[in-house]
This record gives structure tokens, C-alpha cells and sequence, in this order.
């Protein structure tokens, strides 16, 4: 079963639930960390790193000796990413989304593939739970393949918990895609609102069971609540806003390690999801 | 002499686009007879990515040998350099009265970009 952690707004609590769920479960269980610009859940859980595996994309170089300079590369490339002049052809990498068009199309065979570095995946292990992350290069953009990788160590005989970046673009999606089940965890603020009824709208896209965790449920007000409800979305855990919690967080410690009621808590949170899912596969 | 100017019109009397890759149209006009073309540049205005860079290989194209613009980000500076177009930045006011402006002859090319990518 793939549990995908996810939430419109960022700085709700995502990597939180994603790491304290991941210890408090009576399953076998691993974590991928696929918010890959910036991976934190390592942050909490100490892991011992045992692999490192680069991720490379293809990029186009020109052999200036065959090209006829007729710019068809050019002008199939969506991203701009090459510009044919007179007598030269400049390449961006940044820019190339290693789609494959210009390979394809060059009449003159005179594209040779080249490697570039987009970033890593470490592979490890956390207090004895398989630990993945993935980890964009500075100055590269594109995310999804990174999260791609990550998630090509999912084991199926086991509990995958996703901790998925925030917003609603292509590496969500890349991150909740396939998943089993969507946990949103939201805050009630109007901006929490405001991001939740964004991402509430792409896992319906996606067609994926979800459920809701309000985090620090006692500010703000209920309109998440009254949301959610008319919604028909289960709210399956409250946290309240705790300065306990707060403080610990803030030192990169667990919430179960500190206030060990809260590790039950997670196991429920964990038993409403997988009450959930099965509730889903009967209905489909 | 051939040059190209940025421009929010398709004639001589337009005012100067700030933008480079995405301005409105691009103006390539002799500096000797004033005759010029206007090329709509709407399919760079929208281009999700590497307006600045379609734009250079454009100007390239139609043997401007200086882009006389407002802001020229380093995608397209780098192309230009690499088609041999000099660049003069922070240009305003009508597209007539900038051309006027090159003759005289005080024009001063940049030595980079003056402007940050986007992302």
C-alpha cells in the first residue's frame, strides 16, 4: 500500500505526519522522501546512507561538421532550448526537458546524446525502516524524474509513506500518482483552505481515496471543517497547535520520541487510512 | 546598416518594447533608407520557455548586426553574442527617434545581460 503525504500549502506539517507515521505503524514500512528541492525528513530521522546513484538525463550536442543548420531541432523543442544561428547552434541545458524531439527529427544524424547530472537518490536506513531520498542538483528544474527514481525503490510487499513536496504542479503529481491513498494535511487558515481546495481538486483528477489531517486544529477557524464536510472528505487525525510539539519540531526531534501517547495516536491515523482504502476498493 | 528594435507597434512611429523576447513585435529597419519589416513576434510572447533565445535566433536570421532593446536577459545575450549582434540596453521613446538616436552615434553596446533569468 502507497500512502502519498501531500498538501497544498506549504509548512503544514507534511514531513511531520510523513516520519512519526512511518515509526508508529505495526507494518512493515518505508519512507521516500520525494520532496527533492528541498528533502528534510532526514532531518528527523538520523538515517545511515548506504548508496548513492546519480540521476542523468540526456541532453543534444551538435556535430557542426554534419549540421545543415535547417532548424527543425528548433523548432520542435518546446522549451527553447536550442537556437540554430548561421554558422553555430547553442544549446541550453537548463532549458531541455530531455523530451528526446530533436534526436528524432534531425535529418543528418548530427545530434549526439550527452549526459547531464539532474541529482542523486540516497539509499539508507532509519532506526531499521528502508530510508530513500532524492535530491535535485543547484540550478536544475526538473523534478519529476528525481521523484521518478525515488519512487522505483518502492518495495510492493510493503508500506510505502511518500512525503511528497507542496502545491499542486508536476512534482505532486509525480509524487501522489499511483498512490493508494492521498493523506492531505492541511491547517485551518484561509490560506490553508485556500491551497487545500487546490489540491483536494487534483487528487479528484487523479481519482485517488483521500482523507484530511488538520494540523494545529485549535487556530484560525472552521471553515476547513465546514469544507471538508461538504466535501465528504474524512478527517482522519486533529493535532492540536501545541507549543510542545512546536519546540520539538523545532530541535528536529519526533513527536513520538518526546510525547509517546502520540505514537498510538499514528497508529490509529494508520488504521483509518487502510479502513479507507479498502473502503475504496469496494466501491470501485 | 540593419538593426533591430523592440516595439510595442508594427511601424516607425510605435514606442519601444522594453521587453526583448517577449515584446510585441520586432522592427528591423535599414538605418540608411529607414525601410524596415515588422515581424509579429506573438509565438515568442507566449513561448512557455526561451523567448529571449527564439528572439536572438530570429534577428540572427534577418542580418540585424545590432538589437537595440530594454532588457536583454543572459539566454539571450549569450545567443546574440554567438550570431555577432551587438546589444545597447535601456532604450525608450519611439522607435523613429531611437533609430535617429544610433545614427548620431552614441549609442554604447552592452558587455552583458541586464536583466536575471526566469524560472
Amino acid at each position: 500500500m502507497i500512502i502519498s503525504i501531500a498538501s497544498g500549502k506549504g509548512g503544514t506539517g507534511k514531513t511531520t505526519i510523513s516520519t512519526n507515521l512511518a515509526l508508529s505503524i505495526n507494518q512493515k514500512v518505508q519512507l521516500l522522501d520525494c520532496d527533492v528541492e528541498e528533502p528534510n525528513c532526514h532531518l528527523f530521522l538520523d538515517p545511515v546512507m548506504e548508496t548513492l546513484e546519480p540521476v542523468i538525463a540526456p541532453v543534444p550536442q551538435i556535430n557542426l561538421e554534419k549540421c545543415t543548420f535547417c532548424k527543425k531541432c528548433m523548432d520542435i523543442c518546446r522549451f527553447g532550448a536550442i537556437a540554430v544561428l548561421k554558422k553555430d547552434v547553442l544549446i541550453f541545458d537548463n532549458l531541455c526537458h530531455s523530451c528526446g524531439g530533436c534526436f528524432e527529427i534531425c535529418p543528418e544524424d548530427a545530434i549526439i546524446e550527452k549526459e547531464r547530472s539532474l541529482g542523486e537518490i540516497e539509499q539508507g536506513t532509519a532506526r531499521e525502516i528502508p530510508f530513500i531520498h532524492g535530491r535535485l542538483d543547484i540550478g536544475q528544474v526538473m523534478v519529476p524524474p528525481i521523484i521518478k527514481k525515488v519512487r522505483s525503490y518502492t518495495d510492493p510487499d510493503i508500506v510505502t509513506i511518500i512525503d511528497a513536496p507542496p502545491g499542486t504542479s508536476c512534482p505532486v503529481i509525480a509524487a501522489m500518482n499511483h498512490a493508494d491513498f492521498i493523506l492531505l494535511v492541511t491547517e485551518p487558515t484561509p490560506f490553508g483552505l485556500h491551497d487545500l481546495k487546490l489540491a483536494v481538486e487534483t487528487v479528484k483528477i487523479l481519482n485517488i481515496p483521500h482523507g484530511l489531517v488538520i494540523n494545529r486544529a485549535d487556530l484560525g477557524n472552521d471553515e476547513v471543517k465546514k469544507y471538508a464536510i461538504k466535501e465528504r472528505i474524512p478527517i482522519l487525525m486533529e493535532i492540536p497547535f501545541d507549543k510542545k510539539i512546536a519546540q520539538i519540531y523545532s530541535k528536529g526531534e519526533m513527536i513520538i520520541d518526546k510525547l509517546p501517547e502520540y505514537k498510538e495516536k499514528f497508529q490509529i491515523l494508520f488504521d483509518k487510512i487502510e479502513q479507507q482504502v479498502l473502503a475504496g476498493g469496494q466501491s470501485k | 546598416m540593419k538593426i533591430a528594435i523592440t516595439s510595442q507597434g508594427d511601424t516607425l512611429d510605435s514606442e519601444l518594447d522594453p521587453r526583448f523576447g517577449r515584446a510585441a513585435y520586432i522592427i528591423v529597419v535599414d538605418t540608411q533608407t529607414l525601410e524596415f519589416e515588422a515581424f509579429d513576434n506573438a509565438t515568442n510572447k507566449n513561448a512557455f520557455k526561451g523567448a529571449g533565445i527564439q528572439a536572438a535566433a530570429m534577428i540572427s536570421d534577418n542580418d540585424a548586426q545590432v538589437l537595440l532593446t530594454g532588457f536583454c536577459g543572459p539566454n539571450a545575450f549569450k545567443t546574440l553574442e554567438a550570431a555577432g549582434v551587438k546589444v545597447a540596453n535601456d532604450q525608450t521613446g519611439k522607435i523613429i527617434d531611437v533609430v535617429k538616436k544610433f545614427n548620431q552615434g552614441n549609442t554604447v553596446f552592452a558587455d552583458g545581460a541586464n536583466k536575471d533569468g526566469h524560472w
